[in-house]
């Protein structure tokens, strides 16, 4: 054993000191109960979200100085900000006790066990009454169990300038009945300002994400006889002629060069470009946008635009050729649910009723360009003063449509973006497009869950 | 006292061994175990994750995405690799000889490029390339349209950028072997009445033959790997013209939410660095052999 003794005890200390820093590492911190940790999207034109929250933590903390809220505002398009809140939600102790979350994804992640039920804490709540029906719609899961509480909700239509429709001899207010009608201002706007104008921004392609698949593409079918999902059978619906004609919607504007550069349609950015360079600065005429777009351009964005009012428009999207009600309309809306694993679920659910309360959601309304879903605050008189344009957003909210809230929905989505993606840089027809969406549709769904729609 | 001598030599290994398999090989055999389920981020499959045997792979083979990424990743591996080493060499060629402030200068500056972090390089690229970007002032200064490089050439710009930033290191290896090279030989060549080409095809490279593949193996891994810079390039765009294995597996694993394929894509990006790096070690053991 020649003096090995020593070092082999020394080697036996070394390891089991190793091994505890190890273990110390693995079981994480302990959470504080008088923690609340929140997590939630700032991106881009987006940060009501967090100014909301602000306000919150300042409040709150200083009503219970014993409790603290841990503000998580997350840098991230919607797809990423989501990828990580799941990920944080795969381990107990990084779980969020409130998380910002888009309404389409309470199924998936109420069926992974993220979500905690809150039918007992909304039913016992004063103001539970002032929230509408179509709320209640979106934060209940497929089994019938609320999962959180909607913020806000938001329509789709087309933005325009009418300054640069004027000059180029369009009548404003802009009403157009049909695509055609929509087609020809786009038409006109370029003969009158050539290279220097956008005529028309449809959102298109994979860079663009949810927007090109949703203010897009979404905004173009619905518009047409045919849908994504037939509700009656519960099956996908493949190669529609709507599908095929909301492609060629997509490939006109492309080829006559009524829109963006591929190149630059094709640009991340691009919704924050388009609202804070394009239309500010008179180099972009209509948009088929969010009724958020406002959130761009008020008193306290990234950059401001105070004479927004003067220049800017919204009016309804046609339908294809004004067929059904007229017009069309897409809706999402963003919730605060609670996670699982909250400490204190009691705690969380008192800065939850906090963020809702009417004062912070006629805040999140106006600075988050969001249509309201409480009655108190569609009605309250500083809302409708600071959204000028509510009325007409309102309107739309009887015609909207939403996605399908399926699991399958984002790789859908997807297909969708690359469809359009082919057909905008020429490499496909609407007719091989439409093809491609429904061979990939027919893999991801199965093809017992496709129909060809007739 | 057999367990006596054996404890010697292990317990002092303890804590290495401990490190290798905690971070090592746990982290791989879980991708293998998570390439055979249906493991989700989301989803009810995130609560209930299935053992569903070779299911990931059947896609895999099926999935024409997938294909189009791995022709995408072995063009970018052979293109990088090939420019890499052929600027590295001549660059460590160049420098030979030369004085202590040029090599010092050069070296600084192409070591520059390496130590940049690869999201800083990406972006510098990225503003390079662009449509409003440096190399379309030049290219305009001559009279020419400008386009996004970035948008018309993907690939062939995201090989550019990572020849860009690996070429020191390629460089430094070489430099390192050239300087092994015995001054000797060569002179005796010379006295022999070699020029200084044949010097170096018939003298100096065959004596920088181990380097090289030392190098080869060493960049090849480093390129199969790149993430980073494409991703703050092209994202994988325009359509899925620069999508290289381990931009599909990041949409699949984390945009998708789908693991179990995500890993089944990492464990098919393991065979092709595998591949490459079987291609030469064969090489290296069959010129020994000559």
């Amino acid at each position: 054993m020649r003096g090995t003794p020593r070092n082999t005890t020394r080697a036996v200390a070394a390891a089991a000191l190793l091994s505890l820093v190890a273990a110390g590492c693995s079981s994480g911190a302990d959470r504080d109960e008088n923690t609340v940790r929140v997590a939630y999207q700032k991106f881009g034109t987006f940060i009501a979200m967090d100014s909301l929250m602000r306000k919150v933590k300042e409040e709150f903390e200083a009503d219970n100085p014993d409790v603290t809220v841990e503000l998580h505002a997350i840098e991230a398009q919607a797809e990423d900000y989501q990828t990580q809140v799941n990920l944080m939600n795969g381990s107990p102790s990084e779980a969020p006790d409130l998380i910002y979350q888009d309404t389409f994804t309470i199924n998936q992640d109420a069926d992974a066990g993220y979500l905690m039920p809150l039918d007992d804490h909304f039913d016992t709540w004063e103001d539970a009454e002032l929230f509408s029906e179509q709320e209640a719609e979106a934060v209940t899961s497929l089994d019938g169990t609320r999962y959180g509480v909607m913020l806000g909700t938001d329509v789709r239509g087309l933005w325009y300038r009418t300054d640069l429709l004027e000059q180029a001899g369009v009548d404003t207010p802009w009403e157009p009945a049909t695509w055609d009608e929509v087609l020809d201002a786009a038409r006109v706007v370029q003969e009158e300002h050539g290279d220097a104008v956008v005529p028309l921004n449809v959102y298109s392609g994979t860079p663009a994400g949810e927007a090109a698949s949703l203010q897009g593409f979404q905004m173009l079918l619905s518009g047409t006889d045919d849908g994504l999902f037939e509700e009656s059978s519960e099956q996908w619906v493949s190669s529609s002629a709507g599908f095929t004609e909301s492609l060629e919607f997509v490939r006109t504007i492309f080829d006559e060069g009524l829109t963006h550069d591929p190149q630059d349609a094709l640009d991340a950015n691009i919704a924050t470009v388009n609202n804070e360079e394009r239309f500010p600065g008179g180099e972009m005429a209509i948009s088929l946008e969010g009724s958020w777009a406002t959130q761009s351009w008020i008193e306290g964005a990234n950059q401001p635009w105070p004479e927004w009012e003067e220049h800017m428009e919204f009016t309804r999207m046609p339908t294809r050729s004004g067929q059904g009600e007229g017009a069309t309309s897409m809706s999402g809306g963003w919730a605060l649910s609670m996670g699982a694993h909250a400490t204190d679920p009691d705690l969380a659910w008192q800065v939850m009723t906090h963020t809702l309360n009417q004062e912070n959601a006629v805040k999140f309304a106006v600075e988050g360009g969001q249509i309201p879903v409480r009655s108190d605050v569609a009605e309250d008189p500083g809302f409708l003063e600071a959204a000028p344009k509510a009325e007409q957003f309102a309107e739309l909210v009887d015609i909207t449509g939403f996605r399908p809230a399926y699991s399958e929905y984002p790789r859908v989505s997807l297909a969708i973006q690359e469809a359009m993606e082919v057909v905008m840089l020429g490499e496909a027809t609407p007719e091989e497009a439409a093809e491609l969406y429904s061979q990939e549709l027919e893999s991801i769904v199965g093809p017992d869950n496709v129909t060809d729609g007739s | 006292m057999r367990w006596a001598r054996s404890a010697r030599w292990v317990l002092p290994m303890g804590p290495a061994l401990f490190l290798l398999l905690a971070f090592f090989a746990g982290p791989i055999l879980w991708t293998v175990w998570a390439s055979l389920t249906n493991a989700a981020l989301t989803g009810a499959q995130a609560a209930q994750t299935e053992f569903v045997g070779i299911a990931n792979f059947e896609r895999l083979i099926a999935d024409t995405r997938f294909r189009e990424a791995t022709v995408l990743t072995v063009l970018f591996l052979v293109g990088c690799v090939f420019g890499q080493t052929v600027l590295g060499l001549t660059l460590a060629l160049l420098m030979r000889n030369r004085h202590g402030a040029v090599r010092a200068t050069v070296g600084a500056i192409v070591v520059g490029a390496w130590v940049v972090p690869e999201v800083v390089a990406g972006f510098v690229w990225y503003a390079f390339l662009e449509r409003e970007g440096s190399f379309n002032a030049i290219l305009g200064f001559f009279g020419a349209e400008p386009q996004n490089w970035l948008f018309t050439a993907p690939l062939l710009a995201v090989v550019l950028a990572n020849i860009w930033k690996g070429t020191a290191f390629s460089m430094m290896t070489y430099s390192a072997g050239l300087s092994e090279v015995p001054d000797d030989l060569k002179e005796a060549a010379r006295v022999d009445g070699a020029s200084s080409f044949q010097v170096l095809v018939h003298v100096v490279l065959p004596l920088l033959r181990r380097t090289l593949a030392t190098t080869l193996l060493l960049i090849t891994l480093q390129t199969v790997q790149v993430f980073t810079l494409i991703f703050v390039m092209t994202s994988g765009g325009p359509g899925a013209r620069s999508t290289t294995l381990p931009l599909l597996m990041y949409q699949e694993a984390l945009r998708m939410g789908d693991l179990g394929y995500g890993t089944a894509i990492a464990l098919a990006l393991l065979v092709v660095a595998g591949l490459f790096s079987v291609v030469y070690v064969w090489m290296l053991s069959r010129e020994e052999q000559r």
